[in-house]
């Protein structure tokens, strides 16, 4: 213990040296943690490296770090007193969590920091703690409630948000519905018209930061037609904030005579779209064949799997990505760890797949997709691969971890969140691994 | 609820005994627990592998699995096969809730049924007794 001490004093003055000698650009590029020697179990590119910070935490979805490195992170489904939110702490700098602590009685998705509040969601309400100087959260017990009585079904019932730098806060609202079937996924039944979900669901809706107990009365339905949003981010850059939609599942299963497998394991994409207020995804009235890169009739609606829409009430994606890999976080690279290229780029996590089937699974990865000129190049890589354990995925139950949530360290570091286990990864540059 | 249970357990257990065993030297006919099988399994790629996925592991909150379930290896044959019947919402299975549907299947005969529950409960690690389509046919009767 003592010689940890001494070792982390050592540290501190060889860190203050640093400061003095050099600017603050180069002391965002230096990288003192060590990779695990497996990479924690992850594929990445050369000279990237990945250690896991902790394990085993439940189901960790979204996860954000403070300035001091903290992380916190969101753990979804029912949860036992005080671990709704699950702080971790790095004492010694070896990148390993080792205070961990918790608080929150909810189970939910969505966290964030902005402006010296941490944000988090339940499936129904929205909360924000004031944080110290030192980015701790100052009463665990009394946050202040800004959002309550948002709409939850069964499906898509998770509350992402993101802010931007006017004191609003955007929350998805899923439609509790897979495509506004009078019978949800129920074999020939045809869509509600005009669907009743997307007064108070099915969309992205906006209200203030500072104003406590919002409802639907308060706030604005920011955009619609998106089915369900789980990864989102502001992009400070472009001041814009964009999402990435969750396409819908079963052409096959309920219109087998419009789809084959194959058709269903390739054609409903899922698309990221740069919102502006008011935009109108389609949902449930079409969905966006990556093959033929156009929006589609859904069949629910008088859709044969050939017909186009026209209607021009319906924005076309920004992008889009191969169907049902479900993209549950997003997050721009402001970073100056990583080169040059990841800057102001998209990271995707995406949580991987079940409606490929009886094809091969999907996903369970993290891509790249670099923008120029504030937009996708329209190409994405894999960054990060691993996670399922498995070459193939056959069924998704077998997947020993899930890509879920994203963050960015204060020295660029990317961490990943895993809702399995409970992983949270840390990946970082360097490049003497190359 | 437990003495429900136990009364079907003891029930089963009564039918069991009394249950003539079929020969070893019959000639499989459709009504075997093998033909029964095969045909459950091309069912189940039709009608049920979408959600509960090739390994029956369904998929994690979202559809329930069918491998190792209690309730599909367990004695209750009305349940499960009211839950093919009707479909299943919003129900917690085995203490875990799933956020997709079940759609009901009416429109499946009463062997079709019986040959998929037949094979599920005899597929992956599960190993359990036939379901006939009489069985089905008797609770389809008294289903609303």
């Amino acid at each position: 213990m003592r010689k940890i001490v001494s070792l982390c004093l050592a540290c501190i003055v060889l860190l203050s040296t640093t400061v003095l000698a050099a600017d603050s650009t180069h002391l965002n590029n230096q990288i003192t943690v060590k990779p695990d020697a497996d990479n924690a179990g992850l594929k990445l590119l050369p000279g990237f490296g990945a250690l896991k910070v902790a394990d085993n935490l439940g189901r960790t979805r979204h996860l954000v770090v403070n300035a001091q490195g903290d992380i916190y992170t969101k753990i979804m489904g029912r949860v036992a007193s005080e671990k709704g939110i699950v702080k971790l702490h790095d004492s010694n700098g070896d990148g390993k969590a080792d205070v961990i602590t918790s608080f929150g009685n909810y189970g939910g998705t969505g966290i964030a920091i902005k402006n010296g509040y941490l944000y988090a969601s339940s499936d129904e309400e929205v909360f924000r703690y004031k944080l110290d100087d030192k980015g701790a959260v100052l009463d665990t017990k009394q946050p202040e409630k800004i959002i309550t009585g948002l709409k939850k079904g069964n499906q898509h019932e998770t509350k992402s948000i993101a802010l931007d730098n006017d004191g609003n806060i955007y929350v998805n609202i899923g439609a509790y519905s897979n495509s506004c079937q009078i019978e949800d996924r129920t074999k020939g039944s045809l869509g509600k018209m005009p669907c009743p979900i997307l007064d108070s669901a099915g969309g992205i809706w906006q209200f203030k930061t500072s104003v406590l107990n919002q409802t639907y009365a308060q706030g604005e339905r920011y955009a619609t037609g998106l089915r369900n949003v789980v990864g989102l981010d502001w992009n400070s850059q472009l001041n814009q904030l964009f999402v990435m939609q969750h396409g819908r599942d079963q052409l096959h299963d309920l219109f087998p005579e419009l789809y084959d497998e194959r058709a269903n394991a390739e054609k409903p994409a899922e698309t990221m779209y740069a919102i502006k207020k008011g935009t109108n995804a389609g949902w449930p009235y079409v969905y966006y064949d990556p093959e033929l890169n156009k929006k589609m009739v859904a069949p629910e609606y008088g859709g044969d799997a050939k017909k186009e829409s026209t209607d021009p009430a319906f924005s076309n994606p920004t992008m889009a990505f191969p169907a049902h890999l479900a993209p549950n976080g997003l997050l721009f690279y402001t970073g100056n760890q990583f080169p040059e290229k990841y800057k102001n780029g998209a990271f995707i996590a995406f949580h991987g797949s079940w409606n490929r089937a009886p094809l091969p699974q999907a996903g369970y990865f993290v891509v790249f997709v670099p923008f120029e000129n504030g937009k996708p190049t329209g190409k994405w890589e894999v960054f990060a691969d691993g996670f399922s354990g498995m070459e193939v995925v056959t069924g998704t139950r077998g997947a020993a971890h899930r890509p879920c949530g994203l963050a960015q360290g204060p020295d660029g570091s990317l961490y990943v969140s895993d809702d399995v286990k409970g992983t949270i990864y840390r990946i970082v540059y360097n490049k003497e691994t190359k | 609820m437990k003495a429900i249970k136990y009364g079907v357990v003891t029930l089963t257990a009564f039918f069991l005994i009394n249950h003539q065993p079929i020969s070893a030297t019959e000639q499989p006919s459709p009504s075997t627990l093998k033909a029964s099988i095969g045909r459950g399994k091309e069912l189940y790629l039709l009608q049920c592998l979408a959600c509960h996925q090739v390994d029956g592991g369904g998929v994690p909150h979202l559809n329930a699995p069918l491998d190792g379930s209690a309730n599909v290896k367990g004695n209750n044959k009305a349940r499960l096969i009211k839950i093919v019947l009707n479909g299943l919402k919003g129900e917690e299975i085995e203490g875990e809730a799933y956020g997709n549907v079940m759609a009901p299947h009416k429109d499946l005969t009463d062997q079709q049924i019986a040959d998929i529950l037949t094979y599920v409960r005899n597929n992956w690690s599960n190993k359990a007794s036939q379901i006939t389509s009489a069985e089905v046919k008797a609770i389809r009767a008294k289903n609303k």
